[in-house]
């Protein structure tokens, strides 16, 4: 089950929710509403739900509405409309102590400037979520430690927030968020104040804390490469509305609307795009078979190469038309023919990655897994074509 | 055509009178509680020997200052010795210090719910400006009718001048914790409360004491006023000074209010810095 579920969610800045609301209800867009109540459609219907354990994006450029869509998570914003299903309760309908449990124990939230308290040390910042709720002491301060360590902060928490760098503060900022231990993470921009480098380092880091803490995080952020980097799946926001929510490759590779398309087209497909996203399924033959059955199987597939493999698909080698017919004219085996040596490539490498490879050889490239298997084949056709934003062939492969 | 003239003064003067025929008993108690801690602040000012006790204030200006405020606080005291001054400025400052220590214990609270509620802040406000741009010799007469000649009408019209400061700057100190700070604590589950002592009001502590910091110099600046309604205390002699013309003598006492003025802001200031 879903650990949040989000249904019908709607927020209306203005004096008279309830009218606009109305309007909404009747299908009337946000601009119509602005121009007649003067009234701004936050977030309009939001739908999603958010499984437990991944990493869930909200994506837009500012003023889409993605930040208040986060704030009504924790109800720091109060919806409209709508619910907020956590574990099945709604968190919409929570009395204010319910609300502060569900605060303290449940989400922990990052900001996009830190949000540090400028009067605590980094271990009292850290510890500000246990002390509200009324731990001792010694044990809180315990729990933020580890929070700190996780981090890497150790031997910074008598530190003042002001004395750290950047990327440091955000750290504090996420073991805040963690040191409760809560099951959602909300993090609102938290990378966007940082600069490039420590920012592409931060994504990293997240990545290697989600990989052991399994937490289920729901991140904001404007910028689509950050997005597609870290998202296990990512919603699109426009002018209030979801327009599409999928995993990065489906968004890249079918967007749903003009708007995401125009979106997606400055996207460097170099750094998103993967071996196994662009391989054709790779032509294949056992090794104790002869050069005559290659030149036929050649001829009725329409290629000039094949890759020799073995009953496990391990790839053994590759056999050219033309090695093909020398072995035909000498009577010998393809084994003794083909090239051993076959430039390749593993499923999970980017396109970026082996550009070079594929500028080198004038043979295709094969791509192989771990276990020496051959999934696919990757012509310099297809490379070109998915640079240019064309459409990408099915996942072929063995 | 002849408009006839709003008889306002007529109906201050009756609520006046409805207020002292009601509220007496409520206005002795204050009065009784105010007396009390003038008498407290002097009996501790005045029962220490003079010498002693310049020394204490000149090792306290060392100990939260440095040794040039200690200089000053040394001499500044030995003069006011000197001239004859010291038990009436004894007596002043019990005035101020009192005043000064009631606008806190009321300035702050308000001033935190102005902080807390735009309907608050918005009747409070012209409530304080009034309060500051009112001339104190109007509040003064009535001050004297529910309180009765003295020290405790003194103290009541220093309170009346002396406290939107504390109350301005504690509301705006609140008011300036930034969003997101509040945010957060929000976001982690604070009561109300929590977020108010754990948050706002230590943020807000510069500009809190910034606010008391003025409250003691406004009250200070109130000691011959009241001595026009009977407060002892150096203010008077500055009164009798300006009465009888005597130059001299106002000028005097004069240099002791001005001495205790500096004397009392760099400690305050000093004090709140050396905290923070």
């Amino acid at each position: 089950m879903a650990i949040l579920e989000v249904k019908q969610l709607t927020k209306i800045f203005g004096q008279d929710p309830k009218r606009a609301l109305a309007m909404l209800n009747q299908g009337a867009s946000k601009a119509e509403i602005l121009k007649e109540t003067k009234m701004t459609v936050g977030v309009n219907k939001a739908e999603f739900a958010i499984e437990k354990g991944e990493i869930f994006v909200i994506m837009g450029l500012s003023g889409s509405g993605k930040s208040t869509l986060l704030r009504m998570l924790n109800r720091l914003i109060e919806p409209t409309a709508g619910q907020i299903l956590f574990n099945g309760t709604d968190v919409v309908k929570m009395t204010p102590a319910q609300l502060r449990q569900y605060r303290r124990k449940n989400v922990g939230m990052v900001f996009q400037k830190f949000a540090l308290f400028r009067h605590r040390t980094v271990l009292e910042n850290v510890e500000y979520g246990l002390e509200v709720q009324g731990m001792e002491k010694k044990k809180r301060q315990e729990l933020a430690r580890k929070a700190l360590q996780l981090v890497g902060l150790e031997g910074w928490e008598h530190k003042r927030p002001d004395e750290l760098s950047g990327g440091m503060q955000q750290r504090v900022g996420l073991a805040r968020g963690l040191a409760n231990d809560p099951d959602i993470l909300l993090m609102d921009e938290a990378f966007s104040a940082l600069d490039p480098l420590i920012r592409k380092d931060m994504q990293h880091e997240l990545l290697e804390l989600q990989s052991k803490m399994k937490k289920t995080i729901v991140f904001i952020t404007h910028d689509l490469d950050e997005a597609l980097r870290i998202g296990d799946r990512i919603a699109l926001m426009k002018d209030g509305v979801i327009v599409q929510i999928g995993t990065p490759e489906e968004i890249l590779t079918k967007p749903a609307d003009p708007y995401v398309q125009r979106f997606v087209e400055d996207v460097d497909m170099s750094k998103v795009l993967t071996a196994a996203h662009i391989m054709y399924k790779a032509e294949t033959i056992a090794p104790e078979r002869g050069p005559r059955v290659a030149l036929q199987l050649m001829r009725d597939s329409e290629v000039s190469t094949l890759y020799v493999v073995d009953k496990e698909k391990r790839l053994l080698g590759l056999v050219t038309a033309d090695a093909a017919s020398r072995a035909l004219k000498e009577n010998l085996s393809l084994e003794e023919v083909m090239e051993r040596n076959v430039p390749r490539v593993k499923p999970d490498a980017y396109l970026n990655e082996f550009f070079e490879l594929m500028a080198e050889t004038r043979l295709p490239v094969a791509v192989v897994d771990d276990e020496l298997k051959l999934r696919g084949v990757i012509i310099k056709g297809a490379v070109l074509s998915a640079l240019a934003g064309n459409t990408i062939p099915e996942a072929g492969g063995a | 055509m002849n408009i006839a003239k709003i008889p306002l003064g007529d109906w201050v003067e009756r609520f006046e009178d409805w207020l002292t025929g009601h509220f007496g008993p409520l206005f002795d108690v204050i009065r009784l509680i105010i007396q009390g801690i003038v008498d407290a602040f002097s009996f501790v000012l005045m029962s220490v020997p003079a010498l002693a006790l310049i020394v204490l204030i000149a090792a306290l200006a060392y100990w939260i200052g440095k040794w040039k405020l200690a200089l000053f606080a040394l001499i500044g005291l030995l003069l006011i010795q000197n001239l004859g001054l010291w038990e009436p400025s004894m007596q002043s400052l019990a005035l101020v210090l009192t005043a000064s220590l009631i606008s806190i214990v009321f300035g702050v609270p308000i001033g935190i719910l102005c902080a807390r509620s735009n309907g608050v802040r918005n009747v409070v406000t012209p409530i304080l400006d009034f309060m500051q741009t009112m001339p104190a010799f109007v509040y003064l007469l009535p001050a004297v009718s529910f309180f009765s000649l003295g020290v405790v009408p003194g103290v009541i019209a220093s309170i009346i001048f002396a406290i939107p400061p504390t109350i301005r700057l504690t509301n705006l100190g609140i008011r300036q914790v930034p969003a997101d700070l509040a945010e957060a604590a929000d976001a982690f589950g604070s009561t109300p409360s929590q977020k108010l002592f754990k948050l706002q009001l230590p943020l807000a502590m510069p500009s809190i004491m910034a606010g008391i910091n003025q409250t003691i110099m406004l009250a200070l600046s109130m000691v011959v006023i009241s001595s026009m309604i009977g407060a002892q205390g150096v203010g008077a002699y500055v009164y009798r000074a300006v009465t009888q013309a005597k130059t001299g003598v106002g000028f005097e006492a004069g240099i002791a209010i001005v001495i205790m003025a500096i004397l009392l802001d760099r400690l305050t200031q000093h004090a709140f810095k050396k905290k923070s």
